[in-house]
């Protein structure tokens, strides 16, 4: 598998560390309620085709990664700089 | 028709022309008390469990493909009751209790092997936590035995003890651990449950889920609606798919997990051998093959394959830890989905629909689970009420962090496990 | 038999049988030369078994290499090339090969159908793990492992490309030759030791010159281009995702001089042309497994490349026009043709030898070789004498790397073959035989044109140029299976047999995937690469089904079996991780200290002195020194993390629960970190040295997975944060000064000395060290007064000598792991053995710690009610009875009346050691409600080490609760 990160180019999946979805961008005030919470921290849409998660260019230029891709092919659409990404 | 020696050795002075089918293919009738979505090793336990414990007969088990496709026929069949939080200890005590009865129960040689399992450590630290939990697999009534190097050298002598990267401390050795033949298992349990009448139907996908005031109705399928007054799902590796049509969403995120066999050997490796520091386990099939695996592959997929770094990973493990393997060779490899909860633990619950249920979130330890999630998920099903070895398994304790199972320490939250 | 002398031989042996054999031939080539043709026995019933086909699908011919270490079983005696000395060994009989008395399963055969072992070995329950399961497992398997340690060598290696070519057939040789041409980077590769493929075992000619001429010719002209890379003896073994492939190279050279046995490649291409070739498939006939029943092709192959006529009197059995090329070669080689038998009534075949058409073979003889076989034609039987019967049932294309990433074949009834669905991996497009084009002429038109159109995607201008060459029709009229008495085998390896899948049919195991996982077909070391198409023919047969609606089993990774070594190479030993060596490992070393690994790290168990037996002797002293002295200790392996920027202290109070933007400059703050899930991440000490610049300091252990967590809090959830973060771990080499002459020591070595109002508790700055600017900080993990020293990692090793070499004219010295857990524990301070990854904040007594003034990261998890409250197990002391009552880690704690039962444990120890300070053993534990319960007695149960003592209940903090020491 082969991701193509903004900065340095198309790298080996070795080079990537995974954290999953990429709604963990967008974190609940602190206040937000147990509800926002358990859907932000635990529940998923965990789709069977196109997402959107959220790699760490670890073993290379450090960037986080927003990473388009299918779940079902492991075709990699797009990857984009986490800190760009708007929310 | 009962399956004895007697039997075989008839049967093979007649040709072989009085075996029956294993299980019948009925059409699926209008309406059932119950249907179990899902006909792998869980599914097709939860609906013989239903019929013989319950006496729900006129039940039917949806299968979209084959029975005991999932990942009852594509894992590493290690069957154990080696945990240490209350709520899993319990559980996986009284599954590994019915698998020492599942032949008898079944009339099916599931080929159980209680050849005994090896959790090494390479620290005092790790031996402290292993202590912790050998410690804890007998208070509840199981069997532990904390090996010192010599110990292991004893039961694993063609290990690296003198230049391998991580020094062999010990091991946690648990004697009733060990092995079956998977596919065995889904087969049993479906010859178990059609002869107490339960309609196996394969090629029957559920395409929807019929809800009425919040009272399941029945399911739609790919062989038209069936009605139902309670329905389970139990579709490990699909369960968000499955529970969306109930408007739910889970705290499951779907990855692949890795498994491997190699060519047949003699026999060499006599215990199930687990090597935590490299992600990595293996034993050997009746067959002669090695079947080992080690991490999951670390991203979101429904591929049911994997990619290399992770296989390099596992032949790594493997070399550091028992060199004498290297000559062995890696035959077929293939990946399984893994519904992986946050905590690592799984979820047998209610759900906010009247009589919808669900038994999801194995993460990659749902072999051995099989008898003991049938019976207490049948349990659920047909009482209302949790059977008391999987009383923990809630649905609700992510978000109250209440009684959170998690045995790694990793975290409570997605992608940690 | 050879067609004529060899120019030169070298001696191998055969189960010590001595023989002749040309270097660089395949071991089996060289046994059907010495007229050997009983080489194995089969899996199950141990049937004789000889050599069938010509390359790395071989199901029979399985043999051990070599002896002791170096051993390998399971190779196909049809790929391993001849050698000078080479020892080849036959497997899975006993006590030989001819007389194995293993075959008796044979005559036990009718009871011992597909599954049998399902229904019976139930009575007694303890029987099957004592009596039945030994027996079958050691019944089971083929070679056996040494169970020596691997003495050979292998590599991994990584390679790039634009086309990848995989095979070098007739298709695979144009598709490179035309790619290369074009310009494009190139690799060829392909499983056997010489490039050519089919074209080197036929008769055939291409632009009228003989094939072989036309093979080295193109080869010439490829190995002189430098964009292009031959890669003979690799086999592709798998395709992943995004254009990666894995292949397996066979190494020639001298391995005793450290060449590699096998060379696992990881390939990146841009683009992939499969040109696998095809794969003849048996017919399943009455006793077709006998030794000297061989694949048509096999026999050509063995005639045509080796000179080895595979036998003295040859029949042909077929379905298909393809196998009349074995019986025309054969008789222009001389070899005699008993008979050539086509299944099909309306087969064209001219020859100069005994022709059947609409005939069928209906049986065999000879035990451990073939003598004869009888025919059925035209309505009656026919014997015929023949020692070789070379069959074809068709040509199944090669599709298999097409279906690695889950594609499926589709079924195409002209050829009767399944052949690649278009797109099934993306990147790869397929051409030839294993396409389902079998002349040699559409073989290099395809391979040219689909290299073509690549070299046209690449932006390269190709030019085609097709040579001509055979193209003569394959037609073929499927012939599954021959009813007659006795087995008609169809996985030859696994011993299935055509009533073994009608029976899997009549017992409802009638998908695809069921009858293979209950019959074991396909199972085997070839992966059905033979068996599998004429099995589910058979069994949509047996179901009434047509084969597309049957489907197929899925072909995985990878292609060829590939050694756990290769894939793993460079990992045995020490190999499988990366070692990390702080400064002052030499001297340590040298101290004769006993190194224990500390995650990747090496870190120092204790320091011996002469007289001491015993770790215990040695820690003890130790942590005396540290109370009583100073010690010295290497602290560099925790992790150091660099933060600056204006909003450094805004990005410390979001990921630490209390505040840090409020710490002055010059001072040090112990904090604590959580994950989002509200448990403890992390602890350690961070300094302030300037206004918006922090040094922090993580676990050991936690040091890469912190730093991982603030590039996401900085990149991820506060991109607002101006705020940098690196990791300075390795650039700094530091250490802990600990005990009442810490202040004293130090003086020795720093430029100016220190002194209390200017280097209080918890203070830090920038020192001068011998001239070397270096960090102080002023803080205790022993709760002595201590500090840690930090230099360049470069003057580590100086440093770490300085110290310890003053320490010991002090009365101290250096102090290792064992003596700072001590320390440590007497102190009540925690570990990762502590905040093992489900304590929370409440639980080891630092609730209070989650500032209430600001948001940080778990805070919101972290007030769940499951995460706070009496009910859970909290951190606390546990004392024993003396000196002599050992406490252990991992114990349960239970009341003092209460069975050890799951239901009863309230807690556990997580930490114990014995205090030379308090001489008694401590312990770190949680337990139910335990901060209420400090000065009750309870019940410490160890099962697996058989202790149990009452133990007291008291605060963490054994020694100097107060904290006087570290501020004094």
């Amino acid at each position: 598998m082969r991701i193509t990160c903004p900065n340095c180019g198309e790298r080996d999946r070795r080079e990537f560390y995974y954290q999953g979805d990429a709604l963990a961008l967008s974190r609940p005030a602190s206040d937000a309620g147990p509800e926002a919470w358990d859907d932000y921290l635990h529940n998923r849409d965990n789709p069977a085709g196109d997402t959107r998660d959220l790699w760490f260019h670890e073993a290379g230029c450090g960037a986080w990664l927003v990473v388009e891709r299918n779940t079902v092919t492991h075709a990699v659409h797009k990857a984009t700089l986490a800190e760009k990404v708007k929310r | 028709m009962g399956y004895s020696g007697f039997r075989v050795i008839k049967e093979g002075l007649f040709g072989q022309k009085g075996w029956k089918p294993v299980w019948r293919d009925p059409e699926p009738k209008a309406e059932y008390d119950a249907i179990v979505i899902g006909g792998g090793g869980h599914g097709l336990a939860t609906a013989f469990y239903l019929a013989k414990e319950h006496g729900l007969t006129n039940i039917a088990v949806l299968e979209k493909g084959y029975i005991g496709g999932g990942n009852v026929g594509r894992n590493t069949t290690i069957v154990r009751a080696n945990y240490f939080l209350p709520g899993n200890s319990e559980f996986y005590s009284h599954s590994l209790k019915m698998w020492e009865g599942m032949e008898q129960e079944l009339n099916y040689n599931v080929m159980h092997s209680q050849r005994g399992l090896i959790n090494l450590f390479h620290s005092d630290g790790q031996r402290d936590a292993f202590a912790r939990r050998g410690n804890a697999m007998i208070n509840q009534g199981d069997d532990a035995v904390l090996l010192d190097r010599d110990g292991v050298r004893e039961l694993l002598p063609y290990l690296d003890f003198d230049n391998g990267r991580f020094p062999i401390y010990g091991g946690l050795y648990h004697p009733r651990g060990g092995s079956a033949r998977h596919d065995a298992v889904a087969w049993g349990y479906a010859r178990g449950a059609d002869q107490r009448g339960v309609d196996i139907i394969q090629n029957c996908e559920v395409t929807g889920i019929d809800i009425e005031g919040g009272v399941v109705k029945g399911v739609q399928t790919t062989r038209g609606a069936i009605k139902a007054k309670k329905v389970g799902i139990v579709v490990a590796g699909r369960s968000g798919q499955v529970a969306a049509m109930a408007g739910m969403r889970l705290p499951i995120e779907s990855h692949v997990l890795q498994a491997f066999v190699s060519e047949g050997l003699k026999p060499v490796i006599d215990h199930v051998v687990s090597f935590g520091m490299g992600h990595f386990y293996i034993s050997q099939s009746d067959k002669g093959g090695l079947v080992f695996g080690g991490d999951i592959d670390f991203y979101a997929s429904y591929a049911a394959r994997g990619n290399l770094p992770m296989k390099e990973h596992v032949m790594d493990a493997a070399m550091t830890l028992m060199p004498m393997i290297g000559k062995a060779r890696v035959l077929r490899s293939w990946g399984g989905i893994m519904d992986m909860t946050p905590d690592g633990s799984p979820i047998i619950d209610k759900t906010p629909t009247e009589g919808l249920f669900i038994d999801c979130g194995w993460c990659y330890g749902g072999f051995k689970a099989v008898p003991a999630s049938g019976f207490s998920f049948a349990h659920l099903m047909a009482t209302g009420n949790h059977h008391d070895a999987a009383a923990k398994f809630r649905l609700d304790r992510f978000r109250s962090g209440v009684g959170l199972l998690d045995e790694e320490g990793t975290g409570s939250q997605h992608n940690l496990h | 038999m050879r067609l004529e002398a060899p120019a030169q031989t070298v001696t191998f042996s055969f189960d010590g049988r001595k023989l002749q054999g040309v270097p660089g031939e395949p071991v089996a080539a060289a046994l059907l030369a010495n007229d050997i043709r009983l080489v194995a026995r089969s899996f199950k019933y141990h049937r004789p078994r000889g050599v069938m086909s010509a390359g790395s699908e071989e199901q029979n011919a399985l043999v051990t290499v070599g002896r002791g270490a170096q051993a390998e079983p399971n190779v196909r005696a049809t790929t391993l090339e001849v050698s000078e000395g080479l020892e080849v060994f036959s497997q899975n009989a006993w006590p030989s090969l001819r007389y194995d008395m293993m075959a008796v399963n044979d005559l036990a055969a009718p009871f011992l159908g597909a599954g049998f072992y399902y229904k019976t070995f139930m009575w007694p329950r303890s029987f099957w793990e004592k009596l039945y399961e030994p027996v079958i497992r050691r019944a089971a398997g083929l070679g056996a492992l040494s169970g020596k340690a691997n003495e050979d060598t292998y590599e991994k290696a990584f390679a790039f490309c634009d086309v990848l070519v995989i095979g070098a057939g007739p298709s695979g040789l144009m598709a490179a030759l035309t790619a290369a041409r074009a310009g494009a980077d190139v690799i060829l590769a392909d499983e056997d030791t010489a490039m050519g493929g089919r074209l080197l075992r036929e008769s055939e000619k291409i632009d009228g010159q003989p094939a072989v001429d036309w093979v080295h010719n193109v080869l010439a002209e490829l190995g002189a281009m430098n964009n292009v890379r031959l890669m003979t003896r690799t086999s592709v073994t798998g395709a992943y995702d995004q254009g990666t492939y894995a292949a397996l190279e066979t190494v020639t050279g001298d391995t005793a001089k450290g060449k590699p046995l096998n060379c696992f490649w990881r390939i990146t291409a841009k683009h992939a042309v499969l040109c696998a070739g095809a794969l003849e498939r048996p017919i399943a006939f009455p006793n077709n497994d006998r030794p000297g029943v061989m694949m048509a092709s096999a026999v050509r192959a063995y005639l045509n490349r080796w000179g080895v006529a595979p036998g003295k009197a040859v029949t042909i059995f077929c379905n298909n026009d393809d196998a009349h090329r074995t019986a025309r070669d054969l008789h222009a080689a001389g070899i005699k043709v008993a008979a050539l038998i086509d299944s099909r009534d309306d087969a064209k075949i001219d020859g100069d030898f005994p022709i059947y058409t609409g005939a069928q073979v209906i049986q065999t003889k000879g035990r451990h070789g073939l003598s004869g076989i009888t025919i059925s034609h035209n309505g009656g039987t026919r014997d015929i004498q023949t020692d070789c019967l070379a069959m074809s049932g068709g040509w199944n294309p090669t599709v298999h790397l097409t279906c690695h990433m889950n594609g499926r074949p589709t079924w195409r009834e002209d050829i009767a073959s399944f052949v690649p669905t278009p797109d099934s991996v993306p990147g790869m497009v397929t051409a030839g035989a294993c396409n389902g084009s079998f002349s040699t002429a559409d073989c290099l038109a395809e391979g040219a044109a689909v290299a073509a159109d690549l070299a046209r995607g690449l932006g390269l201008k190709p030019k085609v140029t097709v040579p001509v060459a055979d193209d003569a029709a394959y037609a073929v009229t499927p012939l599954w299976a021959v009813p007659g008495k006795g087995r008609m085998w169809i996985d030859f390896q696994n011993d299935v047999h055509v009533k073994d899948i009608k029976l899997a049919a009549q017992e409802n195991f009638r998908s695809v995937e069921h009858m293979k996982r209950y019959t074991t077909q396909g199972m085997a070391p070839d992966q059905g690469k033979s068996s599998n198409v004429v099995a589910l023919a058979v069994l949509a047969d047996a179901t009434g089904r047509g084969i597309p609606e049957t489907g197929t089993t899925t072909f995985r990774p990878p292609y060829v079996p590939v050694p756990i070594a290769a894939m793993g190479a460079g990992s045995q030993g020490k190999g499988f991780a990366p070692e990390r060596f702080t400064t002052s490992h030499k001297a340590t070393v040298a101290r004769a200290a006993p190194m224990i690994e500390a995650g990747l790290w090496y870190r120092p168990s204790y320091f011996p002195q002469a007289g001491e037996t015993h770790w215990q002797q040695s820690c003890d002293r130790e942590v005396g020194f540290v109370r009583n002295a100073v010690g010295v200790c290497d602290v560099s392996t925790l992790g150091k993390i660099d933060i600056q920027g204006p909003d450094a202290g805004a990005l410390l109070d979001f990921v630490y629960t209390n505040m840090f933007s409020t710490l002055k400059t010059g001072r040090v703050r112990y904090g604590l970190m959580l994950r989002e899930d509200g448990h403890v991440l992390d602890d350690g000490t961070t300094a302030r040295l300037a206004e918006d610049h922090f040094v922090m300091t993580t676990t050991t252990a936690a040091a890469g997975l912190v730093m991982r967590h603030l590039e996401f809090v900085l990149q991820a959830l506060r991109p607002d944060l101006n705020a940098n973060v690196i990791s300075v771990t390795e650039q700094w080499a530091q250490f802990a000064v600990a005990g009442p002459k810490a202040r004293d020591l130090l003086n020795a070595v720093l430029d100016q000395p220190l002194d209390e109002a200017t280097w209080p508790f918890m203070a830090c700055g920038e020192v001068d060290v011998a001239g070397v600017k270096g960090r102080l900080f002023r803080i205790s993990f022993s709760g002595e007064h201590a500090y840690e020293v930090a230099v360049p990692a470069r003057y580590g090793e100086s440093l770490f000598r300085m110290l310890t070499a003053q320490a010991e004219v002090m009365g101290g010295g250096p102090y290792g792991m064992e003596a700072l857990n001590v320390l440590r524990i007497e102190k009540g301070f925690i570990t990762h053995a502590e905040i093992h990854g489900r304590t929370t904040a409440f639980d080891i007594g630092m609730g209070r710690m989650i500032s209430a003034k600001k948001d940080c990261i778990g805070k919101s998890a972290a007030a769940r009610p499951g995460l706070v409250g009496d009910e859970r197990q909290q951190l606390v002391g546990l004392k024993s009875k003396g000196a002599d009552n050992v406490l252990m880690a991992g114990a349960h704690l239970f009341e003092t009346d209460a069975a050890e039962t799951r239901v009863n444990s309230k807690g556990y120890t997580t930490s114990v050691c014995y205090s030379p300070t308090l001489d008694t053993h401590l312990a770190l534990g949680f337990l139910e409600d335990g901060r209420a319960r400090h000065g009750d007695v309870i019940k410490l149960r160890d099962h697996l080490r058989d202790i149990t003592e009452e133990v007291e209940v008291c605060d963490p903090v054994f020694f100097d609760p107060t904290g006087g020491r570290a501020r004094g």
